[in-house]
């Protein structure tokens, strides 16, 4: 056991932990987040994204004890206030999801994607949207309405 | 705003989702909580001579280890097939005993054999690694063909050469005298190949067992809870249905493969009796390739003949279909009668014949996979008329316009009879949507960028609305296939809606509410739809083929008809009017032609207050349902592909997918429009890149998402999605279903682009870039 001390969403946590813990494993087990899912054991799905130090991260491919002190956000950690972030908006807007199951991850993605895009003065265009979402695989929508709601959060956000 | 029938109202249930709020099976945790594992076997056919689960128990916190041998000892009983298929010499279909955990032989590489209990599912999971299994390693065959090959291993001892049932449908002697007499036969042999459904939330099970009380709940992954108890109850001997609670909660997408029952649910409900914990398994992605039901699987050859004037006067199909190690729960439907009934297509046939072999191979069983059987029809027929109009020098939506069948009802020669359809205005409105006219200039242009530019269509008809109880009975079906739903007017005048429908991505709780809220001129929010638990729902069949539309609304709206009628009786009494004056009315109930009205919050208090009541009215405002479709319905339309192939590379890139399909009524277009999304993506990753691969000794090659390529963003177009609706004649709505149509109808649009762009007909799915390119230099 090795003690854990995050900041996520906001809040400070410390936990002991067994040394193999994953990051999901800590989200979803030790803190009871369960928002973020794990939808494979290969890091190939993303529906295990979350933010960690203000980058998108495959949480399911990060083991906590080595992310001691760091900050993390996740789904649950994106509408601090009530008042949805702009791509939880837009994947509304567009239909962007359908079980739900793939869209934590994609939506931690897409903040990603578009804050990158912003701080180094891009305008995704809809190819580079759908490169950038080539880590996370959704079964139900067919793509189209993520790709529409990245769009329409990239205007917004 | 309007929230009624065709309106793009937002989902109601997107907000958990999108806030981390979702609550699928995976995310609960329940007291005394102990965690399954399960032993597997690596061989795809083995004889298992012993285990050994001293090292494993010897772990602390192992709780227990337990085997086949347990399981079948305190009565749990094999898992079955519900759907009873006779050969053709009248024989019953040989169906081979499956028991939840391996007693005396494992059949494919995944075969459960026991299951360790312990605190944690890490300690679970290294106790599995410690359990020592004996096995005696046996020859294996994965193919189908090679199955039923002299000399082939048997995989079970009760069905001689591996033949589940050898099946027939239509008339064998007049179709090969119409093919004789034909002025052109086609021929075309093809594989529809093997898929692994993939839903992204892997499947789960939490079961808890009250030893006080005798009785069981269990949380899953389900997609159909109802049918789950009914089965864990009545053939698998768990539990009598009233001390069994089922619930599945979110459910992280199905795609048929949770519809089934399989053994780590069963094992897990009987391992909380056993060790007195509640237990739970969550599968991995690994678990999920090598034990969630596979799709598809046929090999198969036709011919089809035309007269000189370009008509088809017979098909004749021979088709072998791969069962897997087991036959899973509707699998001897799939390639029978959700196939071989959907091969007249969109076309006028007099004579047809399919005959079916399935066959037990050591894979993973093969059940219903979005579309069932109807994928398998659907690129059968499309493909060969695609090729036949190549050879006959015909426009391929010529030669299909030639052969559409325009008359309604239409009695097809294997049993099914189509209710309505305007194919052509689906064709018309594809074509024009995706300016066919401008194709050839396109692919002009396309060649002077030295791209193969090529266009495929595909015109496909399904039969959804999963279906009339006594017409699927007399076929074999072992249930009924309506569905059940309950209206409950609460006093204050909001209503919950029971359904036996289960939605995981359908959007059941926007759609089913705007019905409501239409019906009764009341706002969206003042409906809630309740689904996926046992206890809270009486009964219902579920959500498959196609069938929460057309068979699950229809219920809700026999039972809103009789809220409606009850109403009307209150109101009537109360204001001293007729009951034929009542009008319901934005949120108003009214007589006509008077400023005479209650407000429908104020009929639901006088339901439930009970003091001014017409005489011998019982109290309470609350109806039920079951509905019994009369007919299948029959979706159909028109896809057309377009494609540019790279001829140095193989590369195909889809460059425009066009759709008119015909739902009949359509709730919420927005909602619609994603299916089609999703099913479109599955059928193009049929088409571009998926295929579940067995080596010579049935070993699973694709074990994951790293092997098994699944359609991401990148891999896909846009789509243009279009409708040209006739409405169903059969249900109250009008609706036909469109869950599975992009799935049934896309893969052969992209193949007979590809291989219209390529110039060779002699292409198998998965298309791959290598697949593709050695078919460039096959056609020199």
């Amino acid at each position: 056991m090795t003690e854990v001390t995050m900041t996520v969403n906001g809040r400070k946590v410390r936990r002991d932990v067994p040394d193999e813990t994953l990051l999901s494993e800590f989200l979803r087990e030790s803190l009871r987040l369960t928002g973020t899912h794990v939808g494979c054991d290969t890091t190939q799905c993303g529906a295990c994204v979350v933010h960690v130090n203000g980058a998108a991260v495959k949480s399911c491919s990060a083991l906590a004890v080595a992310l001691d002190g760091a900050e993390v956000t996740t789904i649950e950690g994106l509408a601090p206030n009530g008042e949805l972030h702009p791509m939880q908006k837009a994947f509304n807007d567009n239909h962007g999801l359908q079980c739900g199951f793939c869209t934590p991850g994609m939506i931690m993605t897409s903040v990603d994607m578009v804050e990158k895009a912003k701080a180094a003065g891009k305008t995704l265009t809809e190819a580079e949207i759908r490169h950038g979402l080539e880590g996370n695989i959704c079964r139900c929508t067919g793509y189209h309405n993520i790709v529409k709601a990245v769009a329409q959060a990239a205007q917004e956000m | 705003m309007n929230v009624g029938i065709g309106a793009r109202v937002k989902r109601k249930e997107d907000k958990r989702f999108i806030t981390g709020k979702g609550k699928y099976t995976d995310d609960v945790r329940v007291e005394n909580q102990a965690y399954a594992a399960f032993v597997r076997s690596p061989h795809a056919h083995a004889k298992v001579k012993g285990i050994d689960k001293s090292a494993a128990l010897a772990m602390e916190g192992v709780i227990d280890v337990l085997d086949g041998g347990q399981l079948t000892g305190d009565g749990i009983g094999n898992i079955i097939c519900g759907w009873a298929v006779t050969s053709k010499d009248g024989s019953p279909m040989n169906m081979g005993p499956w028991s939840a955990l391996a007693t005396d032989r494992v059949r494919y590489v995944g075969d459960a054999v026991a299951v360790v209990i312990a605190e944690s599912q890490a300690l679970a999971r290294i106790a599995a690694e410690a359990v020592e299994v004996e096995y005696e390693v046996l020859p294996a065959v994965a193919s189908a063909a090679k199955a039923l090959a002299a000399g082939a291993p048997q995989v079970h001892d009760n069905a001689p050469g591996n033949l589940i049932f050898d099946w027939e449908i239509g008339d064998a002697a007049a179709t090969d005298a119409a093919l004789a007499g034909a002025a052109h036969v086609t021929e075309i042999s093809l594989t529809n190949n093997r898929l692994s459904p993939n839903p992204m939330e892997p499947r789960s099970a939490v079961a808890i067992y009250d030893a006080a009380e005798e009785h069981y709940t269990l949380y899953t992954t389900s997609q159909n809870p109802h049918v789950a108890r009914l089965v864990l109850s009545a053939f698998y001997n768990v539990a009598p249905e009233h001390k069994l609670r089922v619930i599945a909660p979110d459910v992280g997408g199905g795609f048929g493969s949770k519809i089934y029952i399989y053994p780590e649910e069963i094992t897990c409900l009987w391992a909380s009796m056993k060790t007195g914990h509640s237990v739970k398994w969550t599968g991995d992605r690994a678990e999920a390739f090598m034990t969630d039901a596979h799709g598809r699987d046929h090999v198969s050859t036709a011919r089809i003949g035309f007269d000189a004037n370009n008509r088809i006067t017979g098909f004749k199909v021979d088709t072998i279909a791969n069962f897997g190690a087991y036959m899973s729960l509707f699998s001897s439907a799939v390639p029978t009668y959700l196939y071989a009934t959907l091969l007249s297509g969109q076309y006028d046939i007099a004579n047809i014949h399919a005959n079916v072999r399935a066959v037990y191979t050591n894979t993973v069983p093969v059940d219903a996979y979005r579309g069932a059987g109807r994928p398998e029809a659907c690129y059968l027929v499309e493909r060969i008329m695609e090729t036949a109009a190549r050879e006959l020098g015909v426009d391929p939506a010529e030669l299909r316009r030639i052969n559409f069948i325009r008359a309604f009802p239409h009695q097809t020669p294997v049993i099914m009879n189509y209710d309505i359809g305007d194919f052509e205005a689906n064709l018309d409105q594809a074509m024009a949507a995706a300016d066919v006219a401008g194709f050839a200039a396109r692919k002009a242009e396309a060649a002077g960028r030295g791209k193969l530019r090529g266009l495929g269509y595909s015109s496909y008809i399904e039969a959804c609305g999963i279906a009339p109880s006594a017409a699927v009975g007399s076929l074999g079906a072992g249930v009924g296939l309506w569905e059940s739903a309950e209206v409950r007017v609460n006093p204050v005048g909001t209503i919950e809606i029971l359904t036996g429908s289960h939605s995981h991505g359908q959007g059941h709780e926007t759609t089913f509410a705007q019905i409501v809220a239409e019906r009764f001129g009341l706002p969206i929010e003042n409906v809630a739809i309740v689904h996926g638990d046992t206890d809270k729902v009486q009964f219902g069949m579920g959500t498959y083929g196609s069938r929460s539309g057309a068979v699950g609304m229809s219920a809700i709206v026999k039972a809103m008809d009789k809220v409606e009628a009850k109403v009307k009786k209150i109101a009537a009494h109360v204001l001293e009017a007729s009951e034929d004056d009542i009008v319901i009315e934005g949120g108003e109930v009214k007589v006509a032609g008077t400023d005479k009205a209650m407000g429908w919050h104020e009929v639901g208090l006088a339901a439930y207050t009970a003091h001014n009541l017409p005489p011998e009215m019982e109290p309470g405002l609350k109806e039920s349902a079951f509905y019994d479709p009369a007919n299948f319905t029959f979706p159909a339309g028109t896809y057309i592909c377009e494609v540019e192939v790279d001829p140095e590379t193989g590369t195909v890139e889809i460059v425009q997918f066009t759709a008119s399909d015909d739902f009949g009524t359509i709730i919420n277009p927005m909602i619609v429009e994603g299916q089609v999304h999703g099913g479109i993506a599955q059928g193009v990753g049929q088409a571009l890149l998926e295929q579940v691969v067995y080596d010579d000794d049935a070993q699973l090659i694709t074990g994951s998402f790293m092997d098994y390529a699944m359609p991401r963003a990148d891999d896909l177009p846009s789509y243009n999605v279009n409708h040209a609706s006739t409405i169903c004649p059969n249900n109250p709505l009008g609706m036909k279903g469109c869950g599975e149509a992009g799935a049934i109808g896309s893969p052969p649009a992209v193949i007979n682009a590809i291989t219209d762009a390529i110039g060779n007909n002699n292409l198998a799915m998965p298309a791959t870039p290598l697949a593709v390119w050695k078919a460039i230099q096959a056609a020199g």
